[in-house]
């Protein structure tokens, strides 16, 4: 019996919570919610050590309270979620923390595909964002199954950088520009019969290409052009970055794509990040939007 | 003979007791272990009661606050010399909010605001930062009204000519970045020179960010990339973060990557400056308005810097 009414309580309670939440919600929605919110993950380890548990259980609860703060982020009505796993640099930590972050990711990859998942209920499509090719064979294979497995939910996105640096991604994005432009430029040679000169081309077939401008002989490259070949180009930009533990730095996530965003560092550590934390900066950026947009506008 | 942080102390005061009498010459004799001799140093208190010092040939040699000395002043008590950021970089936000709540034109707030950065430069020179970058205009400023922007231009060649000499004289090296062909003639004819006046000087070098943004930064060093891969200079396969890295502006520098960056006015963004360069910057946000940010919140930042950990990603155990 005793057992009982201590089940109906949580039970009760945790109705309560949810109604509240919901009504909480309700209010928020009245000014604009953020349609993309990025998250530096920090402060696992420092919650095991805290609480005295083992490194890896550190990254475990680290994964609930992402859970935790995506339904959170999706039932607001936020569309866009970026999350900083591991990065590049990541790989030079203990061989063992590595493994046991891939296994764990391998492991978590598999729950969040199973049904009553949170991908279900949100129609959430993943992306692995990063440099894929340095993961192991299986974590590879794991992402890429997510990503088909997902590829026709459209309700929300949920961006996993994984194998990532900011650096590394327009090393990328710079390559593929390289080689855009410049093959855009093989088929081409100036036209001698029209006696034009100066950016007007014509490919083999006659074909003018008056519309590529061009400089010292190459396409001109644009901002736009580099930001198409990101990985990230398949999300807008963050409207919020926030990075837990209280360390108030990038780290390499995003730096071209949180140009304009507004940085949140709220002292909790990962785990500790609560639904307050996400209320505290939404509210925030609701006072700031319409400063922010006016900013906007003038670039 | 007297340790050389004492002799500086002792300085000081004798300096603050002049400032605060009628004006008159005083003559220090002190010994400075690093030189090994004894400098006869005059300081002369003018009637505004602005100290300047002279040699002993009698020549002035500018401001009190300039040392004449190979290394850096004592830094204020909590701060270790070791933990110095090497590169400081700014952005100056808030002059308009700081004249708006005085109930004066924005014009004011900018003209504040150069008060701060002629005293975060000395700073800076004092302790021995070695790079000091200033966010002045970014790319996205062209867009503000017409008259801000003009008075903006017309200032930077005002400041810039009235304290080219003192900024020489402290040792300070001008570079500027940012897309320059859009400034008036007249402020790029100065700029220029001023680059090439102070190009010898090594106390600190002053990155001065006109017309600057990171996002283009990068997109003209992949341009630059281009060129080379259809020149066959290089392959694409050849194209990695260093050699991104060596085409960007901030490339000239010895330090292109910021240790601490602070923004004043309470913004919590970085407005498109330096993006590929601030990956692993230390990032303060003051709520002071720059015209208000003077030693103490300049120590305060750096409080703050050399209590952080970096990691660069890796594990401190």
């Amino acid at each position: 019996m005793e057992v009982e009414s201590g089940y109906g309580f949580r039970q009760l309670f945790s109705g309560l919570g949810c109604s509240f939440r919901k009504f909480m919600f309700s209010i928020l929605s009245v000014g604009p919610i953020p349609d993309h919110i990025a998250f530096i993950m920090d402060g696992n380890r420092r919650f095991a050590k805290k609480q005295h548990l083992v490194e890896g259980d550190g990254h475990r609860a680290g994964y609930k309270s992402l859970i935790s703060i995506l339904n959170y982020c999706y039932e607001l009505g936020v569309k866009y979620i970026t999350v900083y796993a591991f990065s590049i640099e990541n790989f030079k930590r203990q061989p063992e923390e590595v493994q046991l972050l891939m296994d764990l990711l391998v492991e978590k990859i598999e729950d969040l595909l199973r049904d009553g998942s949170i991908v279900t209920k949100y129609g959430m499509r993943l992306y692995f964002i990063g440099n894929l090719g340095l993961l192991s064979g299986a974590v590879r294979a794991a992402a890429e199954k997510a990503m088909r497995a997902t590829a026709h939910n459209t309700r929300a996105m949920l961006l996993i950088c994984v194998a990532y640096t900011s650096c590394d991604e327009m090393v990328h994005a710079v390559q593929v520009s390289c080689r855009e432009k410049v093959d855009e430029t093989r088929p081409l040679w100036k036209s001698e019969l029209s006696g034009v000169c100066n950016g007007r081309w014509v490919d083999e077939g006659g074909k003018n290409h008056s519309d590529i401008q061009m400089d010292e002989g190459i396409p001109i490259i644009k901002t736009g052009d580099v930001e198409r070949n990101m990985y990230m180009s398949v999300a807008p930009d963050p409207n919020i970055v926030i990075r837990s533990s209280g360390e108030t730095r990038l780290s390499n996530f995003l730096l071209w794509q949180t140009a304009y965003s507004p940085l949140y560092s709220p002292a909790a550590l990962w785990p500790e990040i609560s639904l307050w934390h996400l209320v505290w900066v939404v509210l925030d950026f609701q006072r700031k939007h319409s400063y922010l947009q006016r900013k906007r506008k003038q670039s | 003979m007297l340790p050389l942080r004492s002799s500086v102390s002792l300085e000081k005061k004798l300096l603050s007791f002049s400032r605060n009498s009628c004006p008159s010459t005083i003559t220090q004799s002190l010994l400075f272990p690093s030189h090994g001799r004894l400098v006869q140093l005059k300081t002369a208190v003018s009637a505004t009661g602005v100290a300047h010092r002279e040699d002993d040939k009698g020549v002035n040699t500018g401001m009190a606050s300039t040392w004449d000395l190979s290394e850096p002043e004592p830094l204020p008590p909590g701060l270790l010399r070791e933990l110095m950021p090497r590169h400081v970089a700014v952005v100056m936000d808030g002059n308009a909010r700081w004249a708006r709540r005085r109930g004066l034109p924005a014009s004011s707030g900018h003209e504040a605001g150069v008060q701060s950065l002629r005293e975060l430069i000395e700073l800076c020179v004092k302790w021995g930062i070695r790079v000091l970058t200033v966010f002045a205009f970014s790319s996205e400023n062209w867009f503000r009204p017409k008259g801000e922007v003009d008075f903006l231009m017309g200032l930077f060649e005002r400041v810039m000519e009235s304290e080219l000499q003192n900024i020489h004289r402290q040792g300070v090296q001008i570079s500027t970045i940012g897309d320059s062909s859009k400034l008036p003639k007249s402020l790029q004819k100065l700029l220029s020179r001023a680059e090439q006046y102070t190009k010898d000087n090594s106390q600190l070098h002053m990155i001065v960010a006109i017309s600057y943004s990171g996002r283009s930064d990068i997109t003209q060093a992949c341009k630059r990339i281009a060129r080379k891969v259809k020149d066959g200079v290089i392959c694409l396969e050849d194209i990695d973060e260093k050699l991104i890295e060596g085409e960007l502006e901030t490339s000239f520098s010895d330090f292109p990557s910021p240790d601490l960056l602070i923004r004043t006015s309470g913004e919590l963004r970085l407005s498109n400056f330096l993006l590929w360069q601030l990956a692993y910057t230390e990032l303060f946000f003051a709520q002071t308005l720059w015209p208000d940010f003077r030693k103490t919140e300049f120590v305060e930042a750096l409080h703050s810097f050399q209590q952080r950990q970096r990691r660069y990603g890796s594990r401190n155990s």
